[in-house]
């Protein structure tokens, strides 16, 4: 099969740090990828590579057979890679239906979905539980409400690849069981690339898991390869030789 | 495309406006129906400026230039090269998309202060071009549109744009159209887009939304409709001056979106009017009316900095558009 999403040499540097360094990816199509690693391995720069917010120092990245390496984010957009914001980053004086309308209306334009902006709206806002809520502003939402607002306008973009930048940080654990259910879900028609530092999540819900450390990738494979990993035990979780 | 809620409501509102100015053309004393006329245009200028300024966010100091583009374009057509009125309305039209689009293109690049101060400058430009060039413009003299030259050929009918009725209704048409494309433009999908520019650039270009060309959409269009409130200017009241190209003139739209307010459609007009008659009305008592003009400044800002109709919009009448 052929991956979705493939990184080749992928480099940032900012300075002489070396953010994301070298980095050769690969993500097929349908799982759900995990990128875990240390506070500053580059977790979110490599994402924010993926998704074209910031621009590569050199390498390249192929999405669904093409270089999508010199792309503006917002035509990445429009092929299907939707990223939702690790500080959330809602529009927080308009309503929450407003906020989905935009990603909703830019499939409608751009023809990948059909219908009406309402309906699609009802239908974002609907799977993740904030139908009703639809008219509140959404600063006035709950945080975990702001989170899940934040994930149903990624999946008004009717992503192929949706990029969740630490999704659950700040939600209650009650809130975080729904949360996972919502990834899986999704995962049903998207491909999934998740930054978390919630191991627990991370282990229930990751396919795959990749980790990062100083910008490079130290090890990649299932969860139970991961965990039983003694150089990513000694990087990042922690534990003591022997 | 009409996705907001209560759209019958806001068009009936908005026309109803446009029909109480019309009944006003045969009920008002002759000073305030040719005062009328002129804040019609200038409201016009305002809901321009209110597009970019109260909907997109972008806070130009140098709108004066696309008004004057208008006065301009219009007035020398007609004064220079003979154009009849519908054609020079058209050069203004034409001088105020080119102007925004050079403009836009370059100080679009900017954002926040640096922006304000780049369309300053470019503002200046053309105030000190319009004086350098006065054999063409007049200088500071400016031009005198003569009688003669402002009047509409229809067939046998002739429209003579200097008698009051007919100068009243015209001013009215163009706010009319203007006001109606600024209520369709910011219930539209592309309004959509440019309140939510506003709102948070990054999260709207993350959206798919080409957020660059969307701003420069809006400046061509803000651009246009201040040089049609520019170009209806010279040809309705027959003078074309400097003073219009001046600084004052890309503030005063500030303060007349600021005073009714930002991001209504009918806050350009409110605002406008107001302004207008505080100073009309406070100079016939005091020649320290400018005082009175910065004290009422003062209490609107502190007391209502969403300016008039925002504060309406805001207490009682979510449904503004």
């Amino acid at each position: 099969m052929m991956p979705l999403m493939t990184t080749r040499g992928l480099s940032r540097h900012f300075g002489g740090l070396r953010a994301v360094d070298n980095v050769d990816f690969a993500l097929m199509p349908g799982e759900i990828r995990a990128v875990i690693g240390p506070n500053g391995a580059g977790k979110t720069t490599f994402v924010s590579l993926v998704c074209g917010r910031i621009e590569p120092s050199s390498g390249m990245i192929v999405f669904d057979g093409s270089d999508i390496t010199n792309l503006p984010a917002h035509k990445r957009v429009r092929l299907g890679i939707a990223y939702t914001f690790q500080i959330t980053s809602i529009f927080a004086n308009l309503s929450a239906y407003e906020n989905v309308a935009l990603p909703v209306q830019r499939t409608l334009t751009d023809g990948r979905s059909k219908g009406h902006v309402h309906a699609g709206v009802m239908e974002a806002l609907d799977r993740v539980g904030l139908a009703d809520r639809a008219t509140l502003p959404a600063g006035q939402l709950a945080y975990g409400h702001q989170r899940l607002l934040e994930v149903a306008m990624g999946l008004a973009l009717r992503p192929r690849l949706l990029v969740l930048d630490e999704p659950t940080q700040g939600l209650a654990d009650s809130e975080i069981e729904n949360f996972i259910e919502l990834v899986r879900e999704i995962a049903r028609d998207a491909t999934v690339l998740i930054i978390e530092h919630n191991m627990p999540v991370v282990m229930e819900l990751a396919d795959r898991i990749t980790v990062f450390d100083a910008g490079q990738v130290l090890a990649e494979g299932t969860p139970e390869a991961i965990r039983a990993n003694t150089a990513v035990q000694r990087a990042y979780l922690g534990a003591s030789d022997g | 495309m009409t996705e907001g809620s209560s759209p019958a409501k806001a068009y009936a509102l908005h026309l109803a406006v446009v029909a109480f100015l019309f009944g006003l053309n045969f009920v008002l004393p002759a000073y305030h129906h040719g005062l009328l006329a002129r804040i019609l245009v200038l409201a016009t200028f305002a809901m321009g400026y209110n597009l970019l300024f109260g909907y997109v966010g972008l806070l130009s100091l140098g709108h004066a230039m696309f008004f004057a583009a208008g006065l301009y374009g219009a007035g020398l057509g007609v004064h220079h090269y003979g154009l009849s009125v519908p054609l020079a309305f058209v050069a203004a039209l034409f001088c105020g998309a080119a102007l925004s689009l050079v403009i836009g293109l370059l100080a679009l690049r900017t954002s926040g202060v640096a922006f304000m101060i780049v369309t300053m400058m470019f503002a200046q430009v053309l105030a000190l071009a319009i004086l350098y060039f006065a054999p063409l413009t007049g200088g500071d003299q400016g031009l005198v549109l003569q009688q003669q030259e402002r009047v509409i050929q229809l067939g046998n009918t002739v429209l003579d744009l200097t008698n009051p009725t007919v100068r009243y209704m015209t001013a009215l048409g163009l706010f009319s159209v203007v006001l109606l494309l600024m209520l369709a433009i910011v219930r539209s999908r592309f309004g959509r887009v440019l309140i939510a520019v506003r709102e948070n650039e990054e999260r709207t270009r993350m959206l798919g939304y080409d957020t660059f060309t969307n701003k420069l959409t809006a400046m061509v269009v803000s651009g246009v409709i201040c040089a049609a409130a520019g170009g209806a200017y010279a040809l309705l009241f027959g003078y074309v001056g400097a003073n219009f190209a001046s600084v004052q003139y890309s503030i005063l739209p500030l303060l007349w979106v600021l005073l009714g307010g930002a991001a209504t459609t009918l806050g350009p007009l409110i605002g406008t009017l107001f302004m207008y008659y505080v100073v009309d009305i406070t100079s016939s008592y005091t020649s320290a009316y400018l005082l009175i003009v910065g004290i009422a400044l003062i209490v609107l800002v502190l007391f209502f900095p969403k300016g008039i109709l925002g504060t309406i919009r805001q207490r009682l009448l979510r449904w503004l558009p």
